[in-house]
Formats: C-alpha cells, sequence, structure tokens
C-alpha cells in the first residue's frame, strides 16, 4: 500500500507540455489578473506624485507648506554636502538606520528572552501579566524627554527604538510559545525531554513564524521611536533633519528626509520578507 | 477472561490505580481502581466511550502523568517519569513541521542524548521498511496522512521501546488507509516481539488487532470486563486485521463488545 500513497504527494508546480486549452485561458486571466493590480499600484503612486506636483504649482495649496516632489532631488543632491554647520544627509540617514537596526535587535533578543522566562515560570508570568498589558498601552513617546534626561542624547534615542518595540515583542512572542500546539509538547514529554529541551527543540523552533511576525512590527515601531527621540535630542538623525527643516520653514528638507524615511522603511520590509521567505522554505 | 500472561511475570501491571483531577469548581474522579496487567508480547486493547479516561490510562503507563492512588509498574519496577522502555503513539503525528522525516523519526534518541549515527541508521531502516526510503529528506507535509503517520511509528520504534502505547493511532486518516495501516503496525509489531497497548473506542479494530480487549466503564473509568480473542478457525495463527475482519469468530466478539459499551450509552 505504501507506493499508492506516493501519488498523493504534492505536485511540482509548473506547466505540464500538454496543457488544456482552458488550463491555458486560466493562466493568461490569472497573468492579467495579476498585471492589473500591479499596474494600479503604479498608477495610485503616480497619480499622487502628479497632484503633489501640480496642486501647489497651481497654487491651489501653498507650495511653502508642501513643496513638490521635483524639489525633491536638487534638494536631495544639496544636503548630500557635509558642511561644518549641517552633517550629509547620508549621515542622518546612516544614524537613523543604525538607532533602528539597535533598537528592533534589542528587542528583539531581550523580548525573547524575557518570554522565554515567562514561560519558563509560568507564576512569573502571571504575576507580570497586568504590568505587561499596561507597559504595552503606555504610549512609549511620551518618555522621550524623561529618556533625554536619564540616557543623554544618543542613548535616550536607543533607549526610546528599544522601548517601543520591547513590551509588544514579549506579548507577541510569549503568546507565540503559548500556542505551539500541547500534543508537539507531550510527545516531547513522552520521549522524556526536559524543560530546556522542550524550550529549544519544540517551543523555539515551533515559534519562528511568531518570531518573523515580530520583527516585522518591531522593524516599523522602532523606526517610529528612533524619529520621536531624534526631534527630541538628537544633532543628527532623519528626525532631526525634519524637526530642523520645520524650524526653518524649508519644506523642501523635510519633504525629503520623510521620503528617505518612507525607502528605508520599504527597504527593511523587504529585507524581512527575504527573510521570512528563506526560513519559511523549511516549513 | 484469562490473560496468556498469568504464569509470566508482567511487563506492565496496573495496582489499584485511581486518577483524580482537581479544578478550583472540585475534582473529577477520571479513572477508579484500576487493575490488570500485561504479559511481555502480549497486544491489548482497551475501549471504552470517549471521556472514560482511555488515553489517561496511556498517559500514566507512560509516566507523564501520575497516579493519585496506586500503582503503574513496568518490568515490577513502578513508573516515576518517562521510561526508555515505553513507546508512546499519539492520535495524530504531530510531526515538527521544521524538521524534515529522518530528522522527526529521530527525535526520540536526540532527546534521550543517544548515539545519533545508530539512531540515523536505524531509522533510515525503519523508514525505508515502511516504504518512505526516498523521502528521508523531505519535510512532513509533502507527505500523505498514512505515511506521515507511518513516520510517527518510525519515530516511536526508533528508541526500541519495549512496550508501545498506541493513542487511537488512527482516527485521524480515511478509512482505508486505516485499515490498511492496522494490518502494518500490528504486523511491525508483532515481528518485533513487541508488547502493545491499543486504546480505541473502535471496536472492529480493537477486536481485529489484539489478543485481549480491557472494556473500560464510563467516567469514572473503571475496568467492566475483559476478552481474550481467539480465532480458532486461523489454526492457532493470529490472522492480520484485515483478515480477522473475515474470520466467522469476529462478529460475535464485536457484538459481545458492542453489548457491553451499549450498556453505558443507556447510562
Amino acid at each position: 500500500m505504501s507506493v499508492a500513497d506516493t501519488s498523493l504527494i504534492a505536485p511540482a508546480s509548473g506547466v505540464a507540455a500538454g496543457a488544456s486549452p482552458h488550463y491555458r485561458e486560466w493562466l493568461k486571466r490569472e497573468r492579467r489578473g495579476r498585471l492589473a493590480i500591479r499596474g494600479t499600484q503604479l498608477a495610485i503612486l503616480l497619480v499622487s506624485l502628479v497632484l503633489w506636483e501640480v496642486l501647489p504649482r497651481a497654487q491651489i495649496v501653498n507650495p511653502l507648506l508642501t513643496s513638490y516632489p521635483s524639489a525633491l532631488w536638487p534638494t536631495f543632491v544639496s544636503l548630500l554636502k557635509d558642511t561644518p554647520q549641517q552633517a550629509s544627509i547620508l549621515t542622518h540617514t546612516g544614524a537613523t538606520v543604525l538607532a533602528t537596526v539597535i533598537g528592533f535587535t534589542g528587542a528583539m533578543v531581550l523580548g525573547t528572552i524575557i518570554a522565554a522566562a515567562l514561560w519558563w515560570w509560568g507564576r512569573l508570568y502571571q504575576v507580570l501579566d497586568p504590568y505587561l498589558v499596561v507597559a504595552n498601552a503606555m504610549p512609549k513617546t511620551a518618555f522621550v524627554p524623561i529618556f533625554y534626561i536619564w540616557l543623554g542624547a544618543t542613548l535616550s534615542i536607543y533607549g526610546m527604538s528599544l522601548a517601543i518595540s520591547l513590551f509588544i515583542t514579549i506579548l507577541m512572542i510569549y503568546s507565540g510559545f503559548q500556542g505551539v500546539d500541547p500534543n508537539k509538547l507531550k510527545l516531547a514529554q513522552t520521549f522524556g525531554a526536559s524543560k530546556g529541551q522542550i524550550l529549544t527543540k519544540v517551543v523555539l523552533p515551533g515559534s519562528v513564524p511568531t518570531l518573523i511576525a515580530t520583527l516585522k512590527v518591531n522593524a516599523g515601531l522602532s523606526l517610529v521611536g528612533v524619529v520621536v527621540g531624534e526631534f527630541q535630542s538628537a544633532s543628527v538623525g532623519l528626525g532631526y533633519l525634519i524637526q530642523y527643516g520645520s524650524q526653518i520653514f524649508k519644506m523642501n528638507i523635510v519633504m525629503t528626509a520623510i521620503t528617505i524615511l518612507a525607502l528605508v522603511s520599504s527597504a527593511m520590509y523587504l529585507a524581512i520578507s527575504r527573510l521570512e521567505v528563506a526560513v519559511m522554505r523549511r516549513r | 477472561m484469562q490473560s496468556s500472561g498469568r504464569f509470566v511475570s508482567p511487563k506492565v501491571e496496573l495496582r489499584g490505580v485511581d486518577l483524580r483531577y482537581f479544578g478550583l469548581d472540585g475534582e473529577t474522579e477520571a479513572l477508579k481502581g484500576i487493575s490488570f496487567s500485561i504479559a511481555p508480547g502480549e497486544f491489548v486493547a482497551i475501549i471504552g466511550q470517549s471521556g472514560c479516561g482511555k488515553s489517561t490510562l496511556l498517559s500514566l503507563i507512560s509516566g507523564i502523568i501520575k497516579p493519585t492512588e496506586g500503582a503503574v509498574l513496568v518490568d515490577g519496577k513502578p513508573v516515576t517519569g518517562p521510561n526508555r522502555k515505553v513507546g508512546y503513539m499519539l492520535q495524530q503525528d504531530y510531526l515538527f513541521e521544521w524538521r524534515t522525516i529522518l530528522e522527526n523519526a529521530v527525535l526520540g534518541a536526540e532527546i534521550q542524548g543517544a548515539n545519533m549515527g545508530k539512531a540515523r541508521t536505524r531509522a533510515t531502516q525503519l523508514l525505508t521498511r515502511y516504504g518512505l526510503g526516498q523521502f528521508l529528506h523531505h519535510l512532513p507535509r509533502q507527505l500523505s496522512g498514512g505515511m506521515r503517520q507511518r513516520v510517527a511509528l518510525a519515530r516511536t520504534l526508533c528508541t526500541d521501546p519495549d512496550v508501545v502505547l498506541l493513542d487511537e493511532p488512527f482516527s485521524a486518516l480515511d478509512s482505508q488507509t486505516r485499515l490498511a495501516l492496522a494490518d502494518e503496525v500490528t504486523e511491525i509489531l508483532r515481528r518485533e516481539g513487541k508488547t502493545a497497548i491499543l486504546v480505541t473506542h473502535d471496536i472492529g479494530e480493537a477486536v481485529s488487532m489484539s489478543e485481549r480487549v480491557i472494556v473500560l466503564s464510563r467516567r469514572p473509568g473503571k475496568v467492566k470486563s475483559e476478552h481474550t480473542i481467539r480465532f480458532a478457525s486461523a489454526q492457532g495463527e493470529r490472522p492480520a486485521p484485515f483478515a480477522a475482519r473475515n474470520a466467522p469468530e469476529f462478529n460475535g466478539y464485536f457484538n459481545t463488545l458492542w453489548q457491553e459499551l451499549e450498556v453505558h450509552v443507556g447510562g
């Protein structure tokens, strides 16, 4: 009977040579559908950019408030210069990205360790549960001025980047740990697994999808933490540049910095998606 | 009613086992005064209504839970925790989706800190014997339900336990696979001389696979009766489960056990 079962193996994808006309038709429709979605996405972007360019030029909105897309590139080029008064925009971007990466990496590592401790000592979780929920619900950005006083200019930004994503990380990863099928734990127990073995062989590998989902959330959150931190305290960073630009009423600088932020968050999202594909291929 | 293990020291023995669960709204009696013994190499089925504590009984024998009263013995020694002599096959395969078939099959050996080279060789042999030789490095999701359950069997047998506990191991499978796998598993366990305890609510499965059937009453589970299953028509040979279903004795046993269970449906 064992041979018969092999037919149940998932078939390899790819179009067979003798695909029926109906199948070809279906494939064509699928491809057209995908193209239509991509096309619409691109159209939305283009229309937005055109409106952003045209409305201020037609004086329908005040150009002083919005700047133009066509002003972004020249502004970017002029900001590339490293002057004694003003660091290059690349330095600003680098500082923001570094603080963000430090923040979410720290949150992931620390959050996973804390979640593991909570999993290990169930009583600890029961005791801390209300505090974690409240800590997570707190608007962390309210602590920006306090962090500045406590930690100083640079560390307060790292601190905010970490604080903003730490509690949600703990809660998400802990619930991921709880979500691992208890029968898998039972299975490990029948072989006499120790608690440490259950953690490393069942709970942690079983929570990889949760870890990746948490990473996605964190990358965005940490960026928020960094930018808000930079508003307060930095002399470098995109948050600082936005603050500076708005103070001297140069929307070109503000919009350029915001556009770079959009690119940075897209790049982080793409990188994490790549990681996800690489990890999930084994599932 | 007599056990074939009467004159041999039992492989597995339960003496007056009670199990109670505690909750804030009171305690629940799951099992009460359970005593029986199972001889080495014997294949025993335990049947009962759902919720009668059949699966709990297996958890007790495997040592992952402890009885409230009484003792569980394997080879005459009290069970104090999970025991290498006892292998447990759960209701579903619970293969780890992040491990390959071979990695899944050696899980027990890995947890028990056994020699991994030997474990891999043995797992490969077992999987090959079960027709899975070409899927060693596949992932569980690429396999059908029947194949996955055979991997679970290999995982159980890879650590070479003397006693194999089977907790409705075919319940998640379609009926054809179920019948075919029952034959396969029974044959494998007999050939390897394992002592087997099968828990099921399927009377046909119990009669066709086992040498003795223990009937549990509804909660709290007690031993209601025991039935030795013999197929005289097969000239002393124990027929394979599928053949046993066609033996003339099958219906008699089936009806007797059906009535035993039926009594409790009516309360």
